[in-house]
């Protein structure tokens, strides 16, 4: 049968973000009200992966004009069918509003949010059927693969790899090309290949949004990772908490398989590959490769100490190489545009480009791809949009839980492994949260040690014991019970921790800590000394409300709100706050008609 | 393998590729504190107390784990590496009960002895103090108590259960501060599959696992009017008591041992070696109806309880292999309260019987079910090596000065072929030499079996080749019984010990240990059966006149009453 030749496509966005902000809905709709208008021969309906503008979602695209419209419900769906594809008028309603100037912009190449990116890793996401492998071949899918395999040998490969500059993009950082040669060389009978895909960090989506939006680009990657090492079996540990992912994925294995891009005698090469998904159990740890393999071989998900590295023993102690979603989704850029060309990209030691999962107080929360090098204000401000509510930035942590709090003085830094280092953070797998003045950096502190001393795994004693030290001395603080030497009690153990401890998630734990004493000491100071959260964040230490008696117009809506009565009136007139009584809870300041309650 | 060139201390040093950094620092007489090394585990790296600088490298690393590389200049004193080990000590202790003077392992607790060395100070604990963990002691084991609270997390316990023993009753559970050290499902001690073989309370290098106590009870029956109280002792009991008082591993104190059981009160000191005869003789006649074609071949040892147990549990339907012969520990307190009453006029009521062992297991055996020949508990009482060497100290004896004395007669008389009991392959070694002679007549040259593992041998005896095996550890036990469950074996007669070395090796041995000093232990112990002048169970005189006597012969009716048990299927949890 002739494939059917359609003069539109309705590209509905189907990533975890749209999907649960109601884009499941669209489809079915779509293709009744298709139906209705007779149109089901001329308009195709394809559901796709991500397309980053996570704010906007659920997104829907029309080909071929591109048009790119935002938060679509389900009832704008009658009206887009009949208005755009039946009579072809764009729907000015659905199109992205710049926000300064209020301008309709209907293609998506010209939103600010999609400007600045290059998108080497989400290039297919968002524009292809992620379940379907035709796409992905149309897009020139598999032909690195077929490149490597057919006219390249592994030691080629690995120096192709080598060549581009490519960096693990999972957190350290290492050289990939380095990490498959360290692997090529180990001698064994059998060797295995892991795509980490446990993406853990709070905030964080970016391997699950390649994962869902492109999964044959990681079997790809991963397939000329294992012929270059020469593994014929391999892992992806993805979180059971991706579904959508992991149904792709099982999906895109199987069609792989039947197109004789994994199995035996790949390509004719005379090359075999086998690829299953092992699903991880939620453990935070289990990012670290060791506690992977671990975990992989049916263990509890604890690390252990390195060397031996996964090169030289891994995976049920045969040589092992490990990379992650995003690592793997360079490869086959590399292999079929060549090392030159990636490296091309980015600066001098970190080349290519990065994925970003941008969150916190950001207009265009979301996910976007831009060069290494590109600054820290770029990202947050051009492609980010700035802040919501147009609020003052105060910092932006990135690197996941474990990464550091960069401050605004900074804000002109190019984004690379190396730089970010130097402040006292780290590029991590890409997590960027975005605080304004309305954020307490101690209360955040707290709230990335919370989450890191949970998860750790309890083996080392300076990770077990020590985060658990170092985060009662942050829950004192914010309580209002610091006292003087918490400070310096707080550097001790996070130094002591980072240098002590047995893997990068003890070593790195104490970095937000760290870095917020750093560059915002005075917060500390304030929560412990004059026992005062400046930002009004820690619920013990906000400040109490005051009423200023010159505004005051006595109408008493004050003392109504007071949950506990700590509003009163004096000679009918003033109305005024007993501090004692006063809890800060803001309701006086919310029922008051002049603004004239104020948190001192 | 190349050699590896670095600095520790200023000293240059040459070590061979692999080495860690704390071996090359050991070979230079330098000390670094450890707590979760152990050299008879896997590498684990947890506790971070081991921590020495690199100063070539600018890094803090623990040195148990850190192979040598090139060019390291290891410092283990400066500043850096000093607070790594103080800070990580002090994290540790400011997490556990500190309530050293009362605790089971004051004076052997490996925390105690660094927080010692490293003169830590409370201010320092202080510094640190916040949340404990608060779990409750599990003590419904037969044999063994863990105290989660004074768990450190250092995995010894886990790793050797695992790794050694291929049981795997204790594993990590929980994350962050809230991990514990616990059983699956967190059942109680008295429902899991463990063995009780103790090697857990071997290597915890504290107070979280501890066999239990029973000095009090026996004290009580000591100072008791009119309690009779016999003692027995292990073989393995008088190579290593020595230990915990000094003197170096494999030291033979039978005579000094016997004197201070004189002085704690005993009425009588026996040697287990007596049953161990006896044991010989019955199961070495059971082993001869197999070979006959009556019973399943190969014939299996069951005189160590915790390898009965861990069959129970694992290979229930192999128990038909095992021999019905008690141990001797059962097999001496049953004459105990029975054929030793007829002969002394003693009522068994007044009878309470101790024995003296190298092992936590056999706390459990004294109470199995249907373990005893009669209506009373053939033993009363089980005392560790270990809990012995406590209340000999407590009346204010050492060991060292005391002068040497026999055993009591009576039940006390041993060939040698029992002693060997103590150590692995000595089982199968005393029963053989009885079958051979009973078959053939001719006596059995040694047969030099070893210490370690998996071993087998073929003897012959008269026209026939028999083939035995011994296993020692019950990690070991694997490959051998799975070819007993298809019926493939080749082998006659197999002899377990669960712990690896034997009783030498055992839960209830003195601490700290290692293979290295369980070895010279069952040197000591080999040193005493080439000394003694009968070494055939079958020709101990005490033995025959116990048959003439009271057995009638081995395997009689009340043989069976009295010194056969049965096993039954436990669930594998």
């Amino acid at each position: 049968m002739k494939d059917a030749v359609y003069r539109s496509h309705v590209l509905v966005c189907t990533g975890t973000g749209c999907s649960s902000a109601g884009a499941d809905s669209l489809q079915v709709e779509l293709e009744d009200q298709i139906a209705q208008h007779d149109l089901t021969d001329e308009i195709k309906v394809i559901e796709t992966g991500c397309h980053g503008f996570c704010e906007k979602g659920p997104i829907v695209v029309v080909y071929p004009e591109g048009v790119f419209y935002c938060e679509v419900g389900k009832k704008d769906i009658a009206e887009l069918v009949e208005e755009h594809l039946l009579k072809g008028r764009v729907l000015e309603d659905l199109l992205y509003r710049e926000p300064v100037t209020e301008e309709q912009i209907p293609s998506y190449h010209d939103i600010d949010f999609y400007k600045k990116q290059q998108r080497i890793v989400l290039a297919n996401c968002g524009k292809i059927d992620p379940e379907n492998i035709d796409e992905y071949i149309a897009n020139n899918g598999y032909e690195a693969a077929g490149i490597a395999l057919t006219k390249m040998d592994p030691g080629e490969v690995i120096s192709e790899v080598k060549n581009s500059g490519l960096r693990g993009r999972g957190g350290g950082g290492f050289p990939t090309g380095n990490k498959w040669e360290f692997a090529y060389n180990t001698k064994s009978d059998k060797k295995y290949i892991v795509c980490n895909a446990d993406e853990g960090d709070p905030g964080a989506f970016m391997d699950r949004s390649i994962l869902e939006g492109d999964p044959h680009r990681i079997i790809e990657g991963m397939l000329i990772g294992a012929y270059a090492i020469g593994a014929d079996e391999g892992y992806i540990y993805i979180r059971a908490e991706y579904p959508l992912a992991i149904k792709r994925l099982e999906k895109a294995l199987s069609q792989a398989r039947e197109y004789g891009f994994l199995g035996s005698d790949i390509f004719g090469s005379g090359f075999d590959f086998e690829l299953h998904i092992k699903k991880g159990a939620g453990a935070f740890v289990c990012g670290e490769e060791t506690a992977l393999m671990a975990s992989i071989e049916g263990k509890r998900g604890m690390p252990s100490p390195r060397p031996p590295y996964p090169a030289q023993k891994g995976l049920w102690d045969k040589p092992t190489n490990i990379n992650n979603v995003e690592t793997f989704a360079n490869i086959p850029y590399i292999i079929y545009k060549g090392a030159e060309s990636f490296n091309s990209i980015g600066t001098e030691n970190s080349t290519g480009t990065k994925v970003f999962a941008l969150t916190g107080k950001i207009k265009n929360t979301g996910l976007l791809e831009v060069p290494m090098g590109t600054t820290l204000r770029e990202v947050i401000f051009d492609i980010g949009g700035g802040l919501t509510g147009d609020n003052e930035f105060k910092a932006v942590q990135t690197g996941g839980p474990s990464g550091g709090c960069i401050p605004a003085g900074y804000l002109d830094l190019e984004i690379d492994y190396d730089s970010l280092l130097e402040v006292g953070s780290m590029m991590g797998s890409g997590g960027m949260v975005v605080m304004d003045e309305d954020t307490c950096m101690v209360d955040v502190a707290r709230f990335f040690l919370d989450f890191t001393q949970s998860e750790s795994c309890g083996k080392c004693t300076p990770c077990r014991e020590g985060t658990k030290r170092m985060l009662e001395v942050l829950e004192r603080i914010c309580g209002g019970k610091g006292a003087s030497g918490d400070i310096e009690l707080l550097e001790e153990l996070g130094n002591h921790i980072k240098d002590t401890s047995l893997c990068g998630l003890g070593q790195s734990a104490p970095n937000p800590i760290l870095s917020t004493i750093n560059y915002f000491r005075e917060e500390y100071e304030a929560h412990i000394e004059d026992k005062y959260c400046p930002a009004g964040v820690c619920p013990e230490l906000a400040g109490a409300y005051m009423i200023d008696e010159e505004g005051c117009v006595a109408c008493g809506q004050c003392a109504r709100a007071c949950p506990v009565d700590a509003v009163s009136v004096q000679d009918n007139e003033i109305y005024v706050i007993d501090e004692d009584l006063c809890i800060s809870c803001g309701a006086c300041e919310e029922a008051c008609p002049v603004d004239a309650v104020t948190q001192g | 393998m190349s050699e590896i060139s670095l600095t520790i201390d200023g000293e240059q040093v040459k070590v061979p590729e692999g080495t860690t950094v704390l071996s090359a620092a050991r070979k230079l007489g330098i000390e670094i504190p450890t707590l979760c090394y152990h050299p008879d585990l896997t590498r684990h790296g947890a506790c971070r107390v081991c921590e020495v600088e690199d100063v070539a490298h600018n890094r803090s690393l623990a040195s148990c784990v850190t192979p040598v590389i090139e060019g390291m200049e290891i410092s283990t004193r400066s500043r850096r590496a000093r607070k790594a080990r103080r800070r990580n000590v002090s994290l540790l202790l400011a997490n556990h009960p500190n309530d050293c003077l009362g605790c089971d392992r004051s004076g052997t607790c490996e925390l105690q002895e660094i927080a010692h060395d490293l003169s830590i100070r409370t201010r320092e604990i202080e510094k640190y103090e916040g949340e404990t963990r608060d779990i409750t002691p599990d003590k419904t084991g037969p044999a063994l108590k863990r105290e989660p609270n004074k768990c450190i997390l250092c995995g010894r316990c886990v790793r050797i259960c695992e790794e050694v023993q291929g049981v795997s009753a204790l594993q990590f559970s929980n994350r962050g501060f809230d991990s514990i050290v616990t059983t699956a499902f967190d059942l109680p001690q008295s429902e899991i599959n463990c063995a009780n073989c103790g090697q857990c309370a071997t290597v915890c290098p504290v107070g979280a696992i501890v066999e239990k106590n029973e000095i009090y009870h026996v004290w009580q029956a000591l100072e008791a009017d009119d309690k009779h109280v016999v003692v027995q002792t292990a073989p393995s009991i008088q190579a290593t008591l020595g230990e915990e008082f000094g003197m170096e591993p494999g030291t033979v104190v039978t005579g000094k041992m016997v004197t201070a059981l004189r002085k704690l009160g005993f009425d009588r000191v026996f040697s287990t070696e007596f049953t161990a005869d006896l044991t010989i003789m019955e199961e070495g006649y059971e082993f001869l109806a197999r070979l006959e074609g009556n019973e399943k071949l190969p014939h299996i040892t069951s005189c160590c309880p915790g390898w009965v147990k861990f069959a129970e549990h694992n290979y229930p339907d192999l128990l038909n292999h095992l021999s019905s012969a008690k141990s001797p520990q059962q097999m001496f307190s049953a004459l105990a309260k029975s054929y030793y009453p007829d002969l002394t006029g003693i009522k068994p009521e007044k009878i309470y019987t101790v024995s003296i062992m190298p092992c936590t297991a056999k706390k459990f055996e004294k109470d199995r079910a249907g373990i005893n020949g009669g209506p009373l508990k053939d033993t009363d009482a089980v005392l560790t090596t270990r809990e012995l060497a406590l209340m000999i100290k407590e009346i204010g004896i050492d060991l060292n000065h005391l002068p040497e004395d026999e055993y009591d007669e009576l039940l006390g008389k041993s060939t040698g072929a029992g002693t060997i009991f103590g150590t692995t392959g000595g089982v199968t070694e005393a029963a053989v030499r009885t079958v051979k002679e009973k078959l053939t007549g001719e006596p059995l040259e040694r047969l030099e079996l070893g210490f370690v593992g998996v071993q087998d041998k073929e003897i012959e005896i008269g026209d026939r080749t028999i083939k035995v095996a011994i296993v020692s550890g019950l990690g070991n036990t694997g490959e051998l019984l799975k070819d007993v469950r298809e019926g493939t074996s080749e082998y006659d007669f197999i002899e377990v010990m669960a712990c690896p070395h034997g009783c030498v090796g055992g839960g209830g041995q003195p601490l700290p240990v290692d293979k290295e000093k369980k070895d010279r232990r069952a040197e000591g112990l080999g040193s005493i059966d080439q000394a003694k002048t009968i070494r055939k169970s079958h020709e101990n005189p005490m033995i025959k006149k116990v048959y003439e006597d009271y057995l009638e012969e081995p395997l009689s009716r009340r043989a069976h009453r009295l010194l056969h048990t049965e096993y039954r299927r436990r669930p594998k949890n």
